[in-house]
C-alpha cells in the first residue's frame, strides 16, 4: 500500500518517540526487546565491527553507511551511492521494524529556496532508489534541510561536496 | 510674518496615536512651493529662474548629495537633538543628502518660528536647512520642523506631530521622509521596518530566529525563541503579519504569525514541504510552493479567506521563488525547468505558458517585483560569484549592483529606490545585512546584534 505523505507525517512523532524510546532502552541494558529488534545479532556476523551493536543506529551508522553524496546542482544517485543505498537496503530488510527519515541537502553555492527544494529532490531520488531494491514505500519519510545543516564548513570544494549529501536517519529526523 | 496658520491635515495612526498637522508661513509665495514633478522640472527651471528651489532629481546616474544643515530641535530635555540626529541619520544613509558638520553652523537657532538668517546659511553653502522644536503637551510629545530653501529664503514644508514619548524615534523617521519627498518628489522610505532570520551559533548548527526592527537597524525584537528553524520572512501589505517558513516538528511548512499577539497559524493543509512564501499586493492571498511526491517544485496560490488552494504551476521542475507584479496581475518566479534557474513571469492566474524573461550568462534567482513595477530585482550566480541585480518585466536592461562571493535575496524598500540583501562572506563567520540603491551606490551595512539575512521590508508604515 503507497501512503500519502499526510499519513505518513501524521504517525512521525509517535514513531520517532517510539525508536528514541528502544534506542536509549537498548543502549541502557545492552540487550534487544523482544520482538522489536532481532535477537539474532551474533549470526549475522557484524558484532565484531567498530564494536557496534548489530541491528543498532551505530551498527547502521558505521557498518552501512548512513550517507551518499552528490554532484553540483544534481540529484542524480551516484555509482558510489547506489552501493551505499543497497546495503542500506539490505539491512533495512534485516531489520524491518525501522521506520527512516531520509534528509536531503545542498551545499551553500545556491541560493535559499533553490537550495530547499533541492534537497528535497535529492531525498526523493534517494527514497525512490531505496524502494528499488526493496525497502517498502511507507517505511520512508522524506525532508530537505536545504543549505541550513551544513556539516563540513569552509569555503572550497573540499567541503561542499561533503554537505551535498543525503542522510538516512532511523527513526525519525535528527534536526531541529 | 511668520505665525502658524490653522491646522491643515489631519492623520491619525491607529497603532500608535500620531496626530500630524501642516505648519506654514503666511506668506504670498506658498503656491510656489508646490513640490515639482521631475519631468518638467526643468521647464519651471527655465521659466521662473529667481525661484528655483532645491531640488535632487534622483533619476540620475550620479548624484551629488545636497548639502543640507539639521539643527538640534529645540527642546528642554535634550530629545529634540535626538530626534535630528536619527533625521539626519537617514538623510545621510540615503546617500542623496550631505549633512553639513553643526560646528560649521553660524546662527544658532532660537526660535523656531521665526525665519532663519538665510544668509549666515548660504555661506556655509546649506542649500536646505531644517530647524525644529519638541515640547511636552500634556504628557503627549509633540513636535514640529519646518525646511527652508536657503537660496531662495523661503520655506519649503513644516508639519507638527503629536504623539507619545516612546515613539520619538517614529516621528523622526517621518520628519526625514517628508524632507525627502519634499526635496526629491519621491514618496520616502524612513518610516519602516524590516523582519529577518537573526543568527547565532555555529554554522553546523545555527540557531535561527525572527526579528523585526526600524529600517535604520534600531528597536530589535525577536518575534520567535530560536526552538524552531525558521527562514524568508516576508511582510503582509495590510495586516501586521508576515508569512514565513517554520521546521516546527520536523515538517518545514509555511506559516502565518500575527505580529501583535505572536499567534502562529499553519498556511493550508499540503501533503509535502511547502516554502517560499509571498503575499499578494492586496495581502488576501500567499503565494508558495509546495514540494511535489516526486521531489519537484510547483507553485500555488491560497486565498486567505476561503482557504481555496489553486496550483499555479505543473512542471516537472523546481518553481520556487514566486513574486506579484504590484498591480496582482502577473508572477515573476524561478525555475530551473529548462536546465538552470532562469527567470520566468507568468499571468496570475497560472496555468498557461510562463515567458523566460532572464538570458544572461549564469543562473537568476530570488525575484522580487519593485513597488513601483518598473523593475525585478534578483540573485544571479555566475563565475562563482553571487550578484544582486535589476532587470526590467521583459527581461531587458539588465544592471548588477553589487558583486562578491555571496549576495543573496533582494527586498525593495517601499519606494523602490532602495534594496536590502544579505552578504555572506567567506570564512565561518555568518552573514550580515546590506543595503544599496537603484543606481548601485551607496552601499550601507545594517548593524544588528548577531548575524543577519532573509531581509524583507514593510511597507510604509501607516
Amino acid at each position: 500500500m503507497r501512503l500519502t505523505q499526510t499519513q505518513q507525517f501524521s504517525t512521525s512523532s509517535a514513531v520517532r518517540t517510539m525508536a528514541l524510546v528502544l534506542m536509549t532502552t537498548l543502549a541502557l541494558a545492552g540487550c534487544a526487546k523482544k520482538n522489536t529488534l532481532p535477537n539474532n545479532a551474533g549470526d549475522l556476523g557484524l558484532g565484531a565491527n567498530g564494536g557496534a551493536q548489530p541491528g543498532t543506529t551505530q551498527d547502521f551508522t558505521v557498518n552501512v553507511g548512513d550517507r551518499i553524496f552528490f554532484d553540483t546542482d544534481s540529484s542524480s544517485i551516484r555509482g558510489d551511492a547506489q552501493q551505499t543505498l543497497a546495503r542500506q537496503a539490505q539491512w533495512l530488510g534485516r531489520y524491518p521494524n525501522y521506520q527512516i527519515t531520509v534528509e536531503g541537502h545542498a551545499d551553500e553555492r545556491g541560493t535559499r529556496e533553490y537550495n530547499l527544494a533541492l534537497g528535497a529532490r535529492r531525498a526523493a531520488a534517494t527514497r525512490d532508489y531505496l524502494v528499488s531494491q526493496g525497502v517498502a514505500r511507507n517505511r520512508i519519510k522524506t525532508l530537505s534541510f536545504g543549505k541550513e545543516r551544513p556539516v563540513a564548513v569552509c569555503d572550497d570544494i573540499s567541503c561542499w561536496s561533503q554537505n551535498r549529501r543525503a542522510v538516512t536517519n532511523l527513526g525519525g529526523p535528527s534536526g531541529t | 510674518m511668520t505665525q502658524l496658520t490653522a491646522t491643515k491635515i489631519k492623520m491619525r495612526d491607529k497603532t500608535l496615536g500620531l496626530k500630524r498637522n501642516s505648519l506654514m508661513l503666511k506668506t504670498a509665495s506658498i503656491r510656489l512651493l508646490r513640490p515639482m514633478v521631475m519631468t518638467i522640472a526643468a521647464i519651471i527651471m527655465l521659466t521662473l529662474p529667481a525661484r528655483a528651489l532645491v531640488e535632487i532629481d534622483i533619476n540620475k546616474g550620479n548624484i551629488e548629495p545636497l548639502p543640507i544643515a539639521i539643527t538640534d530641535f529645540i527642546s528642554g530635555d535634550g530629545i529634540g537633538a535626538k530626534i535630528s540626529q536619527v533625521v539626519e541619520a537617514d538623510l545621510r544613509r540615503s546617500g542623496l543628502f550631505a549633512p553639513i558638520d553643526k560646528a560649521a553652523f553660524i546662527e544658532k537657532v532660537s526660535n523656531p518660528d521665526a525665519a532663519p538668517r538665510f544668509e549666515d546659511w548660504k555661506v556655509i553653502n546649506a542649500q536646505a536647512l531644517v530647524t525644529g522644536r519638541v515640547t511636552d503637551e500634556g504628557g503627549r510629545l509633540k513636535a514640529e520642523f519646518r525646511l527652508w530653501d536657503t537660496f531662495v529664503g523661503e520655506q519649503m514644508a513644516g508639519e507638527q506631530f503629536f504623539t507619545t514619548g516612546e515613539n520619538w524615534r517614529r516621528v523622526a523617521h517621518i520628519i526625514a521622509d517628508a524632507i525627502y519627498e519634499r526635496l526629491t518628489g519621491e514618496k520616502g522610505y524612513f518610516d519602516s521596518r524590516v523582519v529577518f532570520v537573526s543568527e547565532s551559533g555555529p554554522k553546523t548548527n545555527r540557531v535561527k530566529k525572527l526579528a523585526i526592527m526600524d529600517q535604520d537597524g534600531a528597536n530589535v525584537r525577536n518575534l520567535t525563541n530560536g526552538g524552531d528553524l525558521v527562514l524568508t520572512p516576508r511582510f503582509s501589505p495590510s495586516r501586521q503579519e508576515i508569512t514565513y517558513m517554520d521546521f516546527a516538528g520536523g515538517q518545514p511548512k509555511v506559516y502565518l504569525l500575527q505580529l501583535e499577539t505572536g499567534q502562529r497559524e499553519l498556511v493550508g493543509d499540503f501533503p509535502g514541504m511547502t516554502f517560499s512564501p509571498r503575499f499578494s499586493p492586496d495581502g488576501s492571498k500567499v503565494i508558495m510552493s509546495l514540494q511535489q511526491e516526486d521531489g519537484n517544485a510547483n507553485i500555488y496560490s491560497m486565498d486567505l479567506g476561503s482557504r481555496n488552494t489553486t496550483r499555479l504551476t505543473n512542471s516537472p521542475s523546481i518553481d520556487t521563488s514566486p513574486s506579484y507584479s504590484p498591480d496582482g496581475s502577473q508572477i515573476v518566479f524561478e525555475s530551473d525547468r529548462g536546465g538552470r534557474q532562469q527567470l520566468y513571469v507568468m499571468g496570475a492566474g497560472g496555468g498557461g505558458g510562463a515567458t523566460r524573461i532572464s538570458f544572461g550568462n549564469g543562473s537568476y534567482s530570488t525575484p522580487v517585483w519593485s513597488p513601483r513595477g518598473d523593475l525585478i530585482a534578483f540573485t544571479k550566480q555566475s563565475g562563482g560569484q553571487f550578484s544582486i541585480g535589476v532587470m526590467r518585466p521583459d527581461g531587458s536592461g539588465e544592471r548588477i549592483l553589487t558583486t562578491g562571493f555571496h549576495n543573496e535575496g533582494p527586498t525593495w524598500a517601499p519606494n523602490g529606490r532602495v534594496l536590502m540583501f544579505f552578504r555572506q562572506g567567506s570564512g565561518s563567520a555568518g552573514p550580515q545585512l546590506y543595503s544599496i540603491d537603484l543606481t548601485g551606490r551607496n552601499e550601507q551595512k545594517i548593524e544588528t546584534p548577531n548575524y543577519g539575512s532573509d531581509p524583507a521590508w514593510s511597507p510604509l508604515l501607516d
